[in-house]
């Protein structure tokens, strides 16, 4: 074996020190010290993720991890979704245990599964074998069932059993598909030891067979696109994200719906080269119609306002599998940019959210009247998100956004373009007027004084995300290597 | 092993494989389901080991033992326990009833041949041959899955899907690599108990494990 190397570190980091902190949990429990464990960890986790962009990309450790550009990229996008839900963890916990909610062994469990959670999700962008890639993600199902279950009402429960079976059984028809994908690699002649390795598989996948990897296609798109929640699979999405913990529900909406889409970009690199870029763009321009158009339905008259930002959440799903569709540099980029601006724009209006909801105590629209003079701050990082994810300047969404409908307009595709603004336009009007609903008007007349004292921690933690996201609007700095890189990776021809 | 017993025996086990699939449609009483579904296992197993053997493969072998570990001891136990503490012994009203869900089972047969041609076709093996069967149950699997209404019976769906993704493995490649197959059985196992355990929770705050109660959540 060769001696652990600097760059092997770094690229097992993101892994271990979420798992680490999963142990620390385990055995510590839940308590005003250990509660900052999952925010060290996330920082380290960010750190790491940034010193491997400036190390460069490698092959590191035994065969099964590989740290190129994009799985970095990802990992910074990980990171900087991880960092304030895991800042908002603390004081939101603390407001459940204060209001009866929960209990010592809960937040004990609640600690244990985010960290394990996070640690599966580094590993799915690390792995380098499309099967350990499969079993991260499918892990990120098993280690959140319980925390959408985390209130343990009916709605919880249910929301939790449909979780779990709806994702298990999609997730199932991917790895079917990697079967398929393996069979056709062996007899391609691709040596048995990296049958699987997503890289060697790209670079042989000229001589896979086109009739089984037509197969394998289509069952790689259904899976992994009903864990990404792209309709029409996306029926367990909209119960899981409003019934799980805020922190959770941001990083499940702002993160790990990114990285299953990961896979499909993963996959999609070997499918394009084997057979053509038509057959993915069919499944995915019809997906990604078909997300737009549930979210645009289900958003009009919407009373529930973390539903409202789950079906925001199928709709950004939609848009990336538009731009994969698309395909080349400017629609990858532009794909690559959106997932980052939708991790921060999406975890700051699920933070503010979880903290509207324990100052109000209900979910609905109609609850929250006035937010802006009952909660100042609240409302306004949950203004500012909504801006943000409904793809104003000057967040980086509207120039993701531009950079995909251009692209489209450009590969011929300019009826899908067409459709799509005009679902996204009734979004946009549909999401502002609850917005406004939400944050003017007058109040109930006995919120007079500030229901709970804000936190500061996650307040400052969400302002950052959303001035990040801001400032990508106008431009990438030192990201912008990165992402050319990881858009060479995922397909876009240099 | 000479070809001449290896192909028999290999049909012997793939059509036990596909028997016990279609018969879990017949049955409704829930402890005869799981044991159909523990045959399953076995005969899967009984598949793995018999491929290890005609290619002279111990390390495929010892796979083959493991999974018969998993599917026919380890996860039905789990499912016995699960029936046992709950006191619920019969799927109530499947939406299909049992004639009707024969004749889909054949008709999901046709269509399993029909889908696995492309895979026939690269390499005519006797096993890959077999992967029909396998399609067939993972049909089956899906069907057992939107038609029954008992949460245990959804589980019984999902592990026959995972049965018929693991014998398609098998039947095609002789197997994932071993630290794929191992990260894919935790992880079902995994997901088993997780099912299981919700299970207990829908009980106590439901009152049972029917699923037609889940209806809280809605736009």
């Amino acid at each position: 074996m060769t001696p652990m190397t600097l760059m092997t570190w770094l690229a097992a980091a993101p892994i271990g020190i979420p798992a680490l902190a999963a142990c620390g949990y385990a055995l510590l429990g839940w308590n005003r010290v250990t509660a900052w464990f999952g925010a060290a960890a996330a920082i380290l986790l960010l750190a790491s993720a940034i010193a491997l962009a400036a190390t460069g990309p490698g092959e590191v450790a035994w065969g099964l991890l590989r740290a190129d550009s994009l799985s970095v990229f990802m990992l910074i996008v990980i990171g900087a979704v991880a960092v304030p839900a895991m800042l908002a963890g603390p004081s939101y916990l603390a407001a459940e245990v204060a209001r009866g909610h929960t209990g010592p062994r809960a937040t004990r469990r609640y600690g244990v599964l985010t960290q394990g959670f996070i640690a599966a999700m580094a590993l799915a962008v690390l792995a380098s074998n499309l099967g350990v890639m499969w079993v991260a993600v499918e892990a990120t199902t098993i280690l959140t069932a319980f925390l959408v279950g985390f209130r343990k009402t009916r709605q919880a429960t249910e929301a939790a059993w449909k979780y779990v079976v709806i994702c298990s059984v999609g997730i199932a028809l991917a790895f079917l598909g990697i079967v398929v994908t393996h069979y056709a690699a062996l007899h391609a002649h691709v040596p048995a030891a990296y049958a699987l390795d997503g890289a060697t598989l790209a670079a042989h996948a000229a001589g896979l067979d086109g009739g089984v990897m037509r197969i394998a296609a289509v069952l790689l798109v259904l899976g992994f696109g009903t864990k990404a929640g792209l309709a029409p699979m996306h029926a367990w999405l909209p119960d899981a994200h409003s019934q799980a913990p805020a922190p959770v529900s941001a990083l499940m909406s702002g993160v790990l719906l990114s990285v299953a889409f990961y896979a499909i970009l993963r996959v999609k690199v070997i499918t394009d080269a084997a057979l053509g870029q038509t057959a993915m763009r069919v499944l995915l321009v019809a997906a990604g119609l078909a997300s737009l158009a549930v979210a645009a339905a289900l958003l009009l008259a919407q009373r529930d306002y973390k539903r409202m930002l789950a079906y925001s959440s199928i709709e950004h799903m939609g848009l990336l599998a538009l731009a994969a569709a698309i395909g080349g540099r400017l629609a990858t980029a532009a794909l690559l940019l959106h997932v980052l601006g939708h991790g921060l724009g999406k975890s700051a209006l699920f933070l503010s959210s979880g903290q509207i909801s324990q100052a109000v105590g209900s979910t609905r629209v109609d609850a929250v009247r006035g937010l802006a003079t009952r909660a100042p701050i609240v409302a306004a990082t949950f203004a500012a998100g909504l801006v943000a994810i409904v793809g104003l300047p000057p967040f980086s969404l509207f120039a993701s956004e531009l950079g995909i409908v251009r692209a489209g307009f450009a590969a011929g595709l300019g009826w899908v373009m067409a459709a799509g603004l005009l679902l996204m336009l009734i979004i946009v009007g549909a999401m502002g007027r609850h917005g406004r609903r939400m944050l003017l008007g007058t109040g109930p007349a006995q919120a007079g004084a500030e229901a709970t004292p804000v936190a500061r921690a996650p307040v400052f933690a969400m302002l950052a995300g959303l001035g990040a996201c801001a400032i990508l609007g106008v431009t990438l700095g030192p990201l912008a290597p990165v992402l050319r890189a990881a858009v060479t990776i995922a397909g876009g021809t240099p | 092993m000479s070809e001449g017993l290896y192909v028999p025996l290999l049909d012997l086990g793939c059509g036990a494989f596909l028997l016990a699939g279609v018969l879990v449609l017949w049955r409704r009483d829930l402890m005869a389901i799981v044991g159909l579904f523990a045959l399953q296992g076995m005969a899967l197993a009984a598949v793995v080991v018999l491929l290890g053997v005609h290619q002279a493969d111990a390390e495929l072998i010892a796979v083959g033992v493991g999974v018969g570990v998993l599917r026919a001891g380890l996860l039905p136990y789990l499912m016995r326990r699960a029936l046992a503490a709950s006191g619920e012994g019969r799927e109530t009203q499947p939406l299909v009833n049992v004639a009707t869900s024969l004749l889909v089972a054949a008709a999901l047969a046709m269509l399993a041949y029909a889908v696995a041609q492309p895979l026939i076709r690269l390499s005519p093996t006797p096993a890959t041959q077999a992967v029909p069967v396998a399609l067939t149950v993972l049909l089956v699997g899906f069907f057992v899955l939107v038609t029954r209404r008992r949460a245990l019976s959804q589980v019984v769906g999902f592990l026959l899907i995972d049965n018929a993704i693991t014998a398609t493995a098998f039947l095609t490649t002789s197997g994932v690599p071993l630290v794929v197959e191992l990260g894919v059985s935790l992880d079902v196992l995994l997901a088993a108990l997780v099912l299981q355990v919700l299970t207990t929770r829908m009980r106590a705050a439901f009152g049972g494990t029917d699923l037609d109660e889940l209806r809280e959540l809605h736009d």
